[in-house]
């Protein structure tokens, strides 16, 4: 009976495999500087990837999250701005970037729960409204803050890692304890594996629905703050541009099922560092930009056939 | 003799190490009905999986017509004519007859579908099989009998001449019920052979030539069914001699626990009326569709109710969400259990304390603690799992309804209701519920008992109300709790015609 379930680990393996082959092509691979630098590219999507983790668990999807990171972002530095200098006035931005977060979560959640749209279709229309009003507010032109202490948050370091890492890793702790060790996460799992049992069971199903669009949201608040403050501006048009894609194959390569039901924090970790060092490995290796998405779809298209596999 | 149209031989299944089919060795004879009884985990459906290619053998031979086949998905077991009529139906709701009849199998002219000949040779099929299905009606109109009735014909349009049914008749009323074991006999005259599943033992002698007993994973034995009586195949396959499968009743006390007044749905439930007495087994009666359930899930918050008003303890209530019913101390067990009662991809604990989680919250979930008290649920009822990370789709039928009981349980409820507690659930765990009812009424709970088998409501409860299309059409008590009183009321006769 103590047979161990080696499709659990699936992704860890792969990761482990990835890295050895990774060092092995390229001496410069294991570079501490390296190895820092691809952990803070994946960070900005890997916050987010956290959140998805709970929605694509929950049964649904957020393909908003990309032009919301934009639109949060043009949001936030302009509260910066008009707020004035100093610490005070980052802070503020920071809280108000994860409250709008939140808030446009909400309205997802609101439309998906409430209207009872699709979330693949209501995340796709909001998606759209997203980047509009971004390019609206902001006129299509690039957003500079004007703090000086802003670049700071995400542009430091903490005992020489990138902060965008720190918050990365210990938020994927506080979402691991949330999703395993809370009735909110078992919750999740249970609406996402069966709802109609979950009303049943007395769960408020809607409601726990509604709050996984809610936290994506604040993950999104979150990683806006990094990207914004790590470039000291918000470009309307490219910010988080096909995030959503990169978001939602790191769960998947991490082994969350995009039926629902079921999936792990630690595994949209790895799912998010595989992604980060494919990118990372191409560009040493000197590949092709055009054909880096040809790569990394037949790497999602491995996992998912992997995932297949295993459930038949 | 004719030669054997499938032989098994020295089947052996282990799941993980452990086995759960010895070396089973069978020959099934052409055109016969060979019945397969035994108790849940008794390795009846692991059995059937193996010949319909569902799950492969861990070693063993299975031979078709003389030949030794390898059957590794349902789809060899089809080609080799084995289709098995499963319990849950696998039909496309939104299509209508002959288009899922001949799903996966179209007639086409050239490019395009042959809807012409599909919808003829369905209408032949259907008229063999004497039934007045509409081969254009849609299958979410159709009654669970007729779904079924499609199934097999669906079977037969493949060219099936091995038809494995598992447990057929637990989704049916009485009636369907004959109608049918007439259609298994015209099956049978056209040559099918016929494996079916159960753990009913009157219809197993009723309607099989030969019969298979099962128990543990060992073929006890093998008998015409001429030379059986009841006793003797209940004593093959639990092991023991049964005695007393019901308890003895107790009196329930005057005061009412539960007072349903004025309760309708438009267009499903008609001014229903009743109350609950403490300690009492109040059983509900009525053929399929008589609107049992309706009234459990309106009770429940989990239905819109467009009037009706609810007394717990005395105390008027209002009941809108299953959360506001739970903290009511109500619980109801549905009679979907993989529908509506499980999570199957969830392990025992999960199972068990889905509702009760609070319970074991402190910031975050006491993992300790909740194992420790599904322990106390696991050895209280007797639960048969490998572990308790076990998770619910690997149970057997009648573990997974321990399960649900236990779930339930752990709210502490003090008004329980059950809704076909006992389906497709083997003798001696039908037993056990039973017993553990009554011992719920000696710890001060009242039961709402809803059922299809008459048997165990006349066994069981202290008074009856009997349903009919929505309607409560009387309430029994006493000594008119007898077969043909409720049969009469669900039938909805008039007083005066009788």
């Amino acid at each position: 009976m103590s047979k161990i379930d080696w499709s659990k680990y699936a992704p860890l393996i792969a990761l482990i495999v990835l890295v050895a082959i990774s060092a092995m092509a390229s001496e410069h691979f294991l570079a501490a500087r390296n190895i820092s630098n691809v952990l803070r590219q994946v960070s900005y999507t890997g916050i987010i990837a956290l959140g998805m983790t709970f929605v694509i668990i929950a049964g649904g999807i957020d393909l908003s999250v990309g032009s919301m990171l934009a639109l949060v972002g043009v949001l936030t530095v302009m509260i910066l701005n008009a707020v004035g200098e100093g610490w005070f006035a980052v802070v503020l931005a920071i809280g108000a970037a994860i409250a709008l977060g939140a808030l446009f979560g909400l309205i997802n959640g609101a439309i998906v729960t409430k209207g009872r749209v699709a979330a693949f279709i209501a995340t796709l229309a909001t998606m759209s409204i997203f980047r509009s009003l971004t390019l609206y507010i902001s006129d299509a032109g690039e957003i500079v803050s004007t703090n000086q202490k802003y670049p700071d948050v995400g542009g430091g370091y903490f005992l020489s890692v990138p902060n965008p890492v720190w918050v990365f890793l210990s938020l994927a702790i506080i979402f691991h304890i949330l999703l395993n060790h809370t009735a909110f996460g078992r919750h999740v799992c249970a609406i996402g594996s069966n709802a109609t049992v979950s009303a049943y069971s007395a769960i408020k199903v809607k409601t726990i629905y509604l709050i996984t669009f809610v936290i994506t949201g604040a993950t999104v608040g979150i990683s806006a703050v990094m990207l914004s403050s790590r470039l000291n501006s918000v470009s309307p048009g490219d910010a988080g541009l096909f995030y959503e894609l990169d978001v939602i194959a790191a769960v998947v390569i991490g082994g969350t099922s995009l039926a629902g039901g079921k999936g792990t924090i630690w595994g949209t970790v790895i799912g998010v560092i595989i992604l980060g060092i494919i990118n990372n490995m191409l560009n040493l290796l000197g590949v092709s930009a055009y054909l880096q998405g040809t790569v990394k779809g037949l790497v999602i298209l491995v996992a998912v056939l992997a995932q297949y596999k295993q459930t038949r | 003799m004719s030669s054997p149209v499938l032989q098994l031989s020295n089947i052996v299944k282990e799941f993980s190490g452990v086995r759960v089919l010895h070396e089973i060795t069978l020959d099934v004879l052409p055109g016969e009905v060979l019945g397969i009884l035994g108790e849940n985990g008794a390795g009846k459906s692991t059995l059937l999986k193996i010949i319909s290619g569902i799950y492969t053998k861990t070693s063993g031979t299975v031979s078709v017509n003389g030949k030794v086949v390898n059957l590794k998905t349902p789809v060899d077991a089809k080609k080799l004519g084995i289709a098995m009529i499963p319990q849950e139906f696998n039909l496309i709701s939104s299509l209508n007859v002959f288009e899922n009849i001949f799903l996966g199998s179209e007639i086409k002219s050239g490019l395009f579908l042959n809807k012409k000949t599909m919808r003829e040779q369905t209408h032949e099929l259907l008229k063999e099989l004497k039934t007045d299905l509409d081969p254009n009606a849609l299958i979410e109109d159709l009654t669970v009998a007729q779904k079924q009735m499609v199934e097999i014909a669906k079977a037969l349009v493949s060219n099936a001449n091995i038809l494995i049914m598992d447990e057929p008749t637990t989704v049916l009323t009485e009636h369907e019920v004959r109608i049918l074991f007439e259609l298994v006999e015209r099956l049978k005259a056209r040559g099918v052979t016929i494996l079916f599943i159960s753990h009913k033992l009157k219809e197993v002698k009723q309607l099989c030539d030969r019969l298979a007993i099962l128990r543990d994973g060992h073929l006890i034995s093998l008998d015409e069914v001429t030379g059986l009586n009841e006793k003797d195949m209940a004593r093959k396959m639990v092991g023991r001699e049964l005695n007393q499968i019901y308890p003895e009743k107790s009196a329930p006390q005057e005061e009412t626990v539960l007072k349903v007044s004025n309760l309708s749905i438009d267009g499903v439930l008609k001014n229903i009326n009743f109350e609950l007495k403490k300690g009492e087994v109040l059983g509900f009666s009525g053929l399929v569709g008589a609107g049992r359930t309706e009234t459990a899930e309106a009770i429940m918050g989990l239905r819109h109710k467009d009037s009706g008003a609810l007394e717990v303890n005395g105390k008027r209530v209002e009941v809108n969400s299953p959360v506001e019913a739970v903290n009511l101390r109500l619980a109801y067990l549905s009679e979907d259990r993989q529908g509506k009662g499980l999570i199957l991809n969830f392990d025992i604990p999960k199972n068990i304390t889905l509702i009760s989680l609070k319970a074991y919250v402190k910031g975050l979930i006491n993992k300790s603690l909740e194992r420790k008290k599904v322990k106390e649920f696991v050895s209280l009822f007797d639960i048969k799992a490998a572990s308790l990370d076990t998770k619910l789709i690997n149970l057997s039928g009648g573990n997974q309804q321990k399960v649900y009981l236990s779930k339930w349980m752990d709210t502490y409820p003090e008004i329980l209701i059950l809704d076909e507690p006992t389906r497709g659930i083997d003798v001696n765990t039908k037993k056990d519920i039973y017993h553990f009812i009554r011992q719920l009424i000696d710890d001060g709970l009242s039961v709402i008992f809803i059922s299809s088998e008459l048997e165990e409501i006349i066994g069981l409860s202290n008074r009856v109300i009997v349903m009919r299309s929505g309607e409560i059409m009387g309430e029994l008590t006493g000594e008119d709790i007898n077969e043909e009183e409720i049969m009469y009321h669900a039938a909805g006769l008039t007083r005066q015609t009788a």
